[in-house]
């Protein structure tokens, strides 16, 4: 018990972190609460330490509970799906990531009242002041991410997940002060409500197919028996809930709505977080179910057939997601890809286009899913580049929404304070604010895939396991939609650079926090040397996405069951 | 060490004068364009051009980058890469000294991205790794992308947005076609897995065992991305809009370099990697690049703006380059690999000379200009040179390769070894191949249609009654008026500049039109330095030809590696 919580330490780290910031939000003094970012901050970089710590030794598999790991302390065996490394890397980003995210939110509320009291016009009223609350529910959220990446159960996944999510809908309530926001966050709360329904749905139905709510059982019971119809079903509910989490098609409907009411940085947040715990919930459901399914369609050994040549040998025996999985998910992506980046050609709020954007990106990252671990090196294992993938978008998402958090124009006829929000806005970016102008620019050129930056390099995995697992005409989708993109984020990169200012981006002026600014510094700087230096984020992603694959299941007869499951013996318990 | 060293400067220049002073930024460029072609005159010298297919000057252990991914730093050129390499260096401060007058608004900015750019193309020729290659391919956008969008004409965003989506959206195709080659060589390492690489020499050794129909595939994937950049017919139409939009120096880098990126990637990458598609699918190129050639000649004919004029022939020119590398024969090659750099220094000089006329008198239009000879000597004199180079006058550059290209295309058929032909014992010197006489006829055609296009243009704004347009154009666009012969020194100011050609400019234009005559007069030393590639790739076809598939060559050794467990 006492290894289970050992492995526990960074959530528990940020948990308390947590508390102490929920404490501080009753104390009667602004100094007391304006101290609340700071223990945020020290609670992120605890977790950060925590998380590298428990990294465990390829093949030692040290960790007792983490993805999968059925035998406690002992070397994965053939048979068995162990993603156990993939835990520690997904904290240890999470709380990277989180700590850029936590900068950007410097001044998000309490922002008029705070002014007015240090103007001396107000006195500081405890009952008023949001400030640690917001804090708190940032770390809530992230503590959420971090458990999601901890779950070994469907339980616990669902409470993380939901633990991941509630706190945003607050979050993106309280980030302005206009009715807007509070509309995207009822949109978002209630189309969050229908995921979270639907996923529950698909767990509920998993343990009807298989009798388990653990993991590990399900992984075992999938492989002993195969997916039955039921568990089928479960499995494809929970993958169409999941989508939600990851703005994916047919669930993206709120995101532009969303993101374009919220304030950028919490946008910023959202595009991020629950899009991690998204992509890590499907990771363990999927990878749950195995990429290990005999396919008659496999690529390229197909592609090829019939030219008098032996079928190339698939890396990884032309083994593949159970056929109806591989095609759903195989249509969730191009169409996610194709709907955002077709969605984003037409807007003209910044905002919307970097909406639409993170749709596309979730699109991209499907195919490292359907690819799944082909090989085992980092260009061959679609969990390693997802997960490099999570990272890349991570630093770079972020820093384009920061320099967005970072400027603002006027105050309007109500008192609000404006956001640069259209194009237009950015106009001459890089002569007037010359650092927050070249972040955009490279950050924009690096979302967009364009080499040598860190975007191209988080892309070219995906293309690499997409041809490994032979999903070719997928990666042709996945090209042509970077093409797509291309229009987009060139223009998000060259207004600030190219174009020269008007009158409308001259009423633009930074911020008055310097958090943000910071923040987008980072961002860029990060891209920049992960860019040049990489290396060593592949290699802990290559290693975070190791998976041990089993012997093909059934590979003779067709990998959907249609037999009941044999119910085990602990459902009678 | 050589060639990191002239990718390195002028990249370090180009952020120094990022950060320099404006007065400073001219000086840097001269400086950072200059050094890199000092150094490329001494890596000449140490090239050993006897064995022109080695991959030479690249680092012996190549650094690897990235190592999950498989990339290594290794650089290295052949006879080829080297002889690019040389015209990019030497168009660098060429471009540097057009843009003297010509650019006077964020002065900076420009050369420090001209620099970035001669850094890329610079890249491109010397990459021994894929992933480094596509890294500079694809990097040249940007700058080109910046340099038509901040210094273009009218309508430069349009031409902006247009070149970088088409490149980009080929470029991204062919990427995933390279990718499959790569992730091929994994599978075919004789059983083991080897982990995987970028390495051309490896890959390019990997790819020629696959299928035929594998290698239909990427060809088609390689083509999308290269053929764009060449620009082939029917994707040739960002190539007219960005050159007429791109300031001077911008359409000399497009037409003297940026386009070769494009027949250096067939050259490099599609021969020696799918030669059983390359075979199969030689006469559809060679037809495409034919109607490329004849169209590109015609649309030329009725241009009235000349910097268009001259960009529709560059897609007529190329025509004949990629006509003459798919006739797979060793004439055809040659004159394809002499094409690139001749039409880079004639086209390159045309762009400048155009750019010249442009800083003077504000237009571009055939009707605004004539008979400028009598008020620009100097500039004729290189103008109707240059035009003969281009339309391919024996005794200058252009014949040459333009010939070697046709011959080949001629010479590459089977069908001369057999029937009246083998009778009327004209098989001399034939190739075997899908091309032939008649390829090269309609070919042919298209050099009488480029004599016309050129020499009407150089009869119109050469010779002729003196027109020079009203105030510049700048507020009277429409025909220019007829000034007297007299008045050689008429009151129209010519944009600070004297009348005919400054120093500066005869400078410029002098080095390219010295090499012209001597490729022209002289070209073996250089065929000669290209048969050491040339028949390195062309004795793989010569084998797979006379051998109809399936060749032993190929498809042996493919059985063999594949056999292995």
């Amino acid at each position: 018990m006492s290894g289970r919580l050992a492995f526990l330490y960074p959530e528990i780290a940020l948990f308390v972190a947590t508390c102490v910031v929920m404490v501080l939000g009753l104390s009667r003094t602004l100094k007391a609460r304006k101290a609340s970012a700071w223990v945020a901050g020290l609670g992120l970089v605890a977790a950060g330490v925590l998380a590298m710590a428990s990294t465990p030794r390829m093949g030692q598999a040290s960790c007792p509970i983490s993805g999968f790991v059925y035998h406690d302390g002992l070397t994965p065996a053939m048979g068995q799906v162990v993603l156990a490394e993939m835990v520690p890397y997904v904290k240890v980003m999470i709380a990277g990531i989180g700590l850029l995210l936590l900068l950007t939110m410097a001044g998000t509320v309490d922002r008029e009242d705070e002014a007015r009291i240090a103007a001396g016009q107000a006195v500081f009223d405890p009952l008023r002041s949001n400030r640690a609350e917001f804090y708190a529910f940032v770390l809530f959220s992230l503590t959420g991410l971090m458990l999601t990446a901890s779950a070994d159960d469907l339980i616990w996944l669902f409470l993380a997940l939901e633990l991941t999510s509630l706190p945003t809908y607050i979050m993106v309530a309280i980030s302005t002060a206009r009715n807007r926001s509070r509309e995207a966050a009822v949109k978002y709360f209630f189309l969050g409500a229908l995921g979270a329904a639907i996923f529950l749905y698909g767990f509920a139905l998993m343990y009807g197919g298989t009798g388990h709510t653990n993991l590990n059982a399900i992984a075992q019971h999938f492989r002993e028996h195969g997916v039955s119809t039921l568990s089928m079903a479960g499995v494809l509910l929970a993958v169409f809930g999941l989508c939600f989490k990851i703005a994916a098609v047919p669930m993206h409907f709120y995101t532009p709505d969303v993101y374009e009411g919220a304030a950028p940085q919490v946008s910023g947040f959202l595009a991020f977080v629950p899009k991690t715990a998204g992509f890590v919930a499907l990771l363990l459901i999927v990878g749950a179910v195995g990429w290990e399914y005999a396919g008659h369609s496999a690529g390229v050994t197909s592609l090829f057939a019939g030219d008098g040549m032996e079928p190339v040998k698939h890396a990884a025996g032309g083994r593949q997601l159970p056929e109806l999985l591989r095609l759903t998910l195989w249509v969730i992506a191009a169409l996610t890809m194709t709907v955002g980046n077709v969605l984003a050609l037409l807007q003209s709020s910044v905002k919307r286009v970097l909406a639409y954007s993170s749709i596309a990106h979730s699109g991209y990252m499907l195919v490292g899913l359907i690819a799944g671990p082909v090989g085992s090196t980092f260009t061959t294992n679609g969990v390693s580049a997802i997960l490099f993938y999570l990272a890349a978008y991570g630093v770079m998402n972020t820093g384009a929404f920061a320099v967005l958090a970072a400027l603002e124009r006027g105050r309007d006829a109500e008192g609000h304070v404006g956001e640069a929000e259209s194009f237009d806005d950015l106009r001459g970016l890089c002569a007037s604010r010359p650092m927050l102008g070249w972040v955009l620019v490279v950050c924009s050129l690096s979302l967009l895939g364009l080499p040598p930056l860190l975007g191209f390099f988080g892309k070219l995995p995906l293309f690499s396991v997409g041809i490994a697992a032979g999903e070719i005409p997928l990666v042709i989708v996945l090209g042509l939609n970077s093409a797509i993109a291309a229009y987009y984020y060139l223009r998000l990169a060259f207004t600030p650079l190219l174009d020269a200012k008007d009158e409308g981006s001259a009423a633009i002026q930074a911020a008055p926090f310097k958090g943000r600014a910071v923040a987008a510094a980072l961002s860029a700087a990060g891209v920049l040397v992960l860019s040049l230096a990489g290396g060593w984020l592949m290699t802990k992603a290559a290693h975070a996405g190791a998976y041990y694959p089993s012997a093909p299941v059934k590979a003779e007869s067709a990998p959907i069951s249609d037999e009941p499951a044999p119910l085990p013996n602990d459902v009678h318990e | 060490m050589l060639l990191a060293a002239l990718i390195l400067i002028p990249l370090l220049f180009g952020v120094l004068i990022a950060f320099a002073p404006d007065g400073r930024a001219r000086t840097l460029a001269g400086l950072g364009t200059t050094l890199p072609l000092l150094l490329g005159a001494y890596v000449a010298t140490t090239f050993d051009w006897t064995t022109g297919e080695r991959m030479q000057l690249g680092p012996m252990e190549p650094a690897a980058w990235m190592k999950p991914l498989g990339i290594t730093l290794s650089l290295g050129v052949d006879s080829v890469a080297l002889l690019l390499v040389l015209l990019t260096l030497l168009l660098g401060p060429i471009c540097v000294a057009a843009s003297a007058t010509a650019i006077t608004t964020r002065v900076r900015t420009y050369y420090a991205w001209l620099l970035v750019l001669q850094a890329a193309m610079t890249g491109v020729f010397c990459a021994r790794d894929l992933i480094v290659f596509y890294i500079c391919f694809e990097f040249t956008l940007i700058p080109m992308f910046v340099l038509i969008s901040l210094w273009g004409s009218t309508n430069r965003k349009k031409a902006a947005i247009k070149f970088f989506l088409f490149t980009f959206t080929g470029s991204v195709i062919a990427l995933a076609g390279l990718v499959y080659v790569a992730w091929y060589a994994t599978t075919t390492s004789g059983g083991k897995f080897a982990g995987w690489t970028f390495d051309i020499g490896v890959l390019e050794s990997a790819a020629r065992t696959m299928s035929a129909k594998q290698q239909a595939f990427v060809l088609l994937a390689l083509m999308a991305g290269f053929a764009v950049k060449v620009p082939l017919f029917p994707v040739h139409t960002w190539l007219p809009l960005a050159h007429t939009e791109a300031p001077t120096a911008g359409s000399v880098i497009l037409a003297g370099v940026l386009l070769k990126l494009g027949t250096y990637a067939l050259y490099r990458f599609v021969l020696p990697f799918v030669p059983l598609a390359v075979v199969e699918y030689a006469p559809l190129i060679a037809l495409l690049s034919i109607v490329g050639i004849l169209y590109g000649g015609l649309v030329c004919w009725v241009q009235t703006d000349v910097k268009k004029l001259v960009a529709y022939s560059s897609v007529a020119h190329l025509g004949f380059c990629i006509l003459g590398m798919f006739a797979l024969n060793n004439t055809g090659l040659t004159g394809s690999i002499l094409y690139m750099i001749n039409h880079g220094l004639s086209t390159g000089a045309l762009f400048l000379l155009i750019g010249m006329v442009y800083e003077r008198h504000h237009t571009r239009s055939m009707k605004e200009l004539g008979g400028l000879a009598k008020r620009m000597p100097v500039w004729a004199t290189f103008m109707v040179f240059f035009v003969m180079a281009s339309v391919g006058l024996p005794g200058l550059n252009g014949f040459v390769s333009e010939f070697l290209c046709l011959l080949g295309a001629f010479q590459a058929s089977s069908a001369w070894g057999s029937g009246v032909w083998h009778s009327l014992g004209v098989q001399k010197g034939a190739t075997p191949g899908d091309l032939g006489p008649w390829f090269a006829a309609v070919a042919g055609t298209g050099m009488i249609v480029a004599a016309m296009y050129l020499l009407i243009m150089v009869g119109r704004v050469v010779w002729g009654k003196l027109v020079l347009p009203h105030g510049h154009g700048a507020d009277n666009h429409g025909h220019g008026h007829d000034v007297p012969a007299a008045d050689s020194h008429a009151t129209e100011s010519t944009g600070g500049l004297p009348p005919d050609l400054t120093k500066r400019e005869i400078l410029t234009l002098l080095p390219l039109a010295a090499l012209c005559l001597a490729l022209g007069l002289y070209p073996k030393p250089v065929l000669m330095a290209l048969q050491g590639p040339v028949s390195r790739t062309v004795s793989m076809y010569d084998e797979m030809l006379r051998n109809p598939r399936p060749g032993p060559a190929v498809e042996k050794s493919a059985a063999a590696e594949r056999g292995a467990p």
